[in-house]
């Protein structure tokens, strides 16, 4: 009888840590269906009374909202995709081969993360300027790259750790070469891993602001995340309609993104791996 | 298996492709020969139309100077610009507002356009205008539009109280301003309706530019360097505020924290009769109130005794400026010549809610009209004068490290006068020295 009480208990407090993370997602959901009107009335309402797409016509009518949100696609997707592929051999080597240099490797990922970015904007501005890649997406993915593989190695370092040795043991003796043994004995058993890890480079590069405002000029290259504080005016004033319905649509592809890995991220795939 | 193969082979091919995929991106650099970069400010949907049709309407005019059009934004132009000048980078033409220009000018980023200047352009703008973007001597940008403080208010309930409704020529008193707030407030606890609320979010820039009614500046040139005071004069219209809020109770406390757009829904719910806004916020009026719901635009009060019969008010304009570092300075002074013409400021102004500073475009029939305000945003421009901050070195970190947490302080009931006075004034010129030595 307790342990049901104490299990409806963790429920509720699931429930309402649920509604709590909901809450900023269903509120834009809300106002971007909302009339200006409505929009400028104290009584706020959950759902709008008069539910209206003009939000979503005039952000797009304003802003070039698909071309940025295609450009954010690009530039994320790349970024994530490029991070996993440098992190996966170089998480390996500082796993299992555990030195100096990769103790040193470790201390310089913490120390980097602690840089903020306004500290390293201008050379990095001045050296991307001298490759002819400001104003480039090529140029941004290489910034999120970079920005992103400490981490990335970070997180992929704890899960290579994870995969018992024995397993490449066996797979040693059984013939395969070290790189036979990374392909198609971790890599499959590191998944979830993986899959975390691009999940957090695709985020990261997709919400990033900064990098992205100084680095990029044409109005054809822009990312979402520019192109939303282009719906804000002097002293705070918002078009808020339009920037709601925008929010909206620069989150839509983040969910999607996530909702179609967050299967993969399931663990026990390596349960019953190692027998014994 | 086999989708983890998809997935191991997806970030192979991934990272394998991204140069390709994205090789076709790159910039080839506009250069000396490619179209001249204007960096534009505009947010609200007529006001890009018209900053486009005009910008398009150039093009097809001068092929040979032509000017893209880019989007910029007011909450990241200052990190934006700063790291574009640094990196030699920057736009040829800059849509910005007069208190940001002070550093970048110190900095040698803007070019000094005095010896730019068309003629007929010098003379359509005023001197008080031109005041607003002179950095010791140079002119560093075009003011061409003003968003100065008004007090947009609920007519229906102004004319229930039957206070007199005041007109630019003939504008209330601070007294009788404070007087109808009385007027106006009603009820208790949750039903209560206060006359005025006051969005003290950003509080230093509209208390300081206010305080110039009462005839102080808060910054003072002395001895040939700027010092802040907060004598009598300077602080009548601060005092005014923490006594309506304090004292009075004729003022929404929960408004301090407010930014402009979030009193909107309390003023059309008959919870305020009276906000102090920007004269862009008519713009959110008109687009957000009830159908029913009349609104009237009004004067800031004004002082009695002092200069300019009490109206006057700091602004801080939207200017246009050129770059230093481009090598086509004198067509980017003729694109923001154009730009600026009466008709072409009209429409800027007309797109953007806000009050052009050329004398003929102030006269434009399409602006001229009693319809959301307009004409009293037209009377009120003589008043206009450059904000006491403008040219002031140091004025950012004073704002935000000193000024911003004295004055929400002190208008909350935290602090008293002097000890407003002490954070202002001490810590204040401690700033300002480190500026100017």
């Amino acid at each position: 009888m307790r342990s049901g009480a104490a299990r409806a208990g963790q429920y509720l407090a699931l429930l309402c840590y649920l509604v709590f993370l909901a809450f900023p997602l269903l509120w834009l959901l809300s106002t971007a269906f909302k009339s200006p009107q409505e929009l400028g009335s104290v009584d706020a309402s959950w759902l709008p009374r008069h539910p209206s797409l003009d939000s979503f016509t005039a952000a797009f009518g304003q802003q070039p909202l698909a071309r940025s949100a295609l450009n954010s696609v690009i530039v994320a997707s790349c970024a994530a995709a490029v991070s996993v592929a440098i992190a996966v051999p170089a998480a390996y080597a500082m796993a299992r081969y555990r030195s100096v240099v990769g103790k040193a490797a470790t201390g310089w990922i913490l120390v980097s993360q602690m840089f903020p970015f306004v500290l390293v904007i201008i050379p990095l501005f001045l050296v991307l300027k001298s490759f002819h890649l400001i104003d480039s997406l090529t140029g941004l993915v290489l910034v999120y790259v970079v920005w992103n593989l400490p981490f990335a190695l970070w997180m992929l370092q704890g899960y290579v750790r994870a995969v018992p040795a024995s397993l490449e043991e066996a797979a040693a003796i059984d013939g395969c070469g070290r790189l036979r043994t990374l392909r198609s004995v971790v890599l499959p058993l590191l998944t979830p891993g993986l899959v975390a890890t691009v999940m957090f480079s695709f985020v990261t590069a997709w919400n990033e602001f900064f990098f992205a405002l100084v680095l990029l000029k044409s109005p054809e290259k822009q990312t979402m995340s520019v192109i939303l504080t282009h719906f804000i005016g002097a002293e705070g004033a918002a078009d808020l309609g339009p920037l709601a319905a925008a929010a909206l649509m620069a989150t839509l592809p983040s969910l999607l993104f996530f909702a179609l890995l967050q299967r993969r991220l399931v663990s026990g795939v390596m349960s019953g791996a190692v027998k014994g | 298996m086999r989708r983890r193969d998809f997935l191991t082979a997806a970030a192979t091919a991934g990272a394998a492709g991204a140069p390709a995929l994205l090789g076709g991106c790159a910039t080839t650099g506009g250069g000396d020969s490619g179209p001249m970069d204007f960096l534009s400010l505009a947010w609200q949907k007529e006001s890009i139309a018209v900053n486009k049709a005009l910008v398009a309407e150039w093009n097809r005019r001068h092929p040979k100077a032509r000017v893209r059009y880019v989007q910029g934004a007011w909450e990241s132009v200052h990190d934006q610009l700063l790291t574009s000048f640094e990196g030699g980078e920057a736009p040829d033409i800059i849509h910005d507002e007069a208190n940001d220009l002070t550093d970048f000018a110190h900095g040698g980023y803007l070019a000094d356009l005095r010896p730019l200047l068309p003629e007929d352009l010098k003379q359509q703008i005023s001197q008080a205008n031109w005041d607003t973007a002179t950095i010791e001597g140079g002119v560093y940008g075009v003011p061409f539009l003003h968003d100065p403080r008004v007090l947009i208010a609920d007519r229906r309930l102004l004319e229930k109280s039957g206070v007199r409704i005041p007109t630019a020529e003939r504008p209330w008193s601070w007294g009788e301003f404070e007087d109808v707030a009385k007027e106006l407030t009603h009820g208790r606890g949750r039903d209560r309706r206060y006359g005025v609320a006051w969005s003290m979010k950003e509080p230093v820039n509209q208390s300081v530019n206010l305080a110039m009614s009462t005839g102080g500046a808060v910054f003072h040139r002395e001895h040939g360097k700027n010092v802040v005071r907060f004598d009598d004069a300077d602080s009548r219209v601060f005092e005014l505020i923490h006594r309506q809020v304090n004292e009075d109770r004729t003022a929404a406390r929960s408004t301090l924290g407010m930014a402009g757009s979030d009193t909107l829904p309390g003023f059309f719910a008959g919870r305020y009769a009276i906000v102090p806004l920007n004269f862009s916020f008519r713009q959110q009026v008109q687009q957000q109130a009830p159908d029913d719901f009349e609104w009237v635009t009004l004067p800031m009060p004004a002082g009695r005794g002092t200069k300019g019969g009490g109206q006057l008010q700091g602004v801080s304009p939207q200017t246009l400026s050129v770059s230093q570092d481009t090598s086509r300075k004198e067509a980017a002074m003729a694109f923001i010549a154009f730009l600026t013409r009466p008709g072409h400021m009209a429409r800027l102004a007309k797109g953007d809610w806000l009050v052009p500073t050329g004398r003929e475009a102030l006269r434009d029939p399409a602006l001229d009209t009693g319809k959301y305000g307009w004409s009293t945003g037209l009377r009120i421009a003589s008043d206009l004068r450059a904000s006491p901050v403008l040219g002031v070195r140091g004025y950012p970190e004073w704002k935000d490290k000193v000024a911003t947490p004295a004055l929400q302080e002190y208008y909350a009931g935290g602090i008293g006068l002097r000890a407003l006075r002490d954070k202002l004034v001490v810590d204040g010129n401690r700033i300002l020295a480190r500026y100017q030595r």
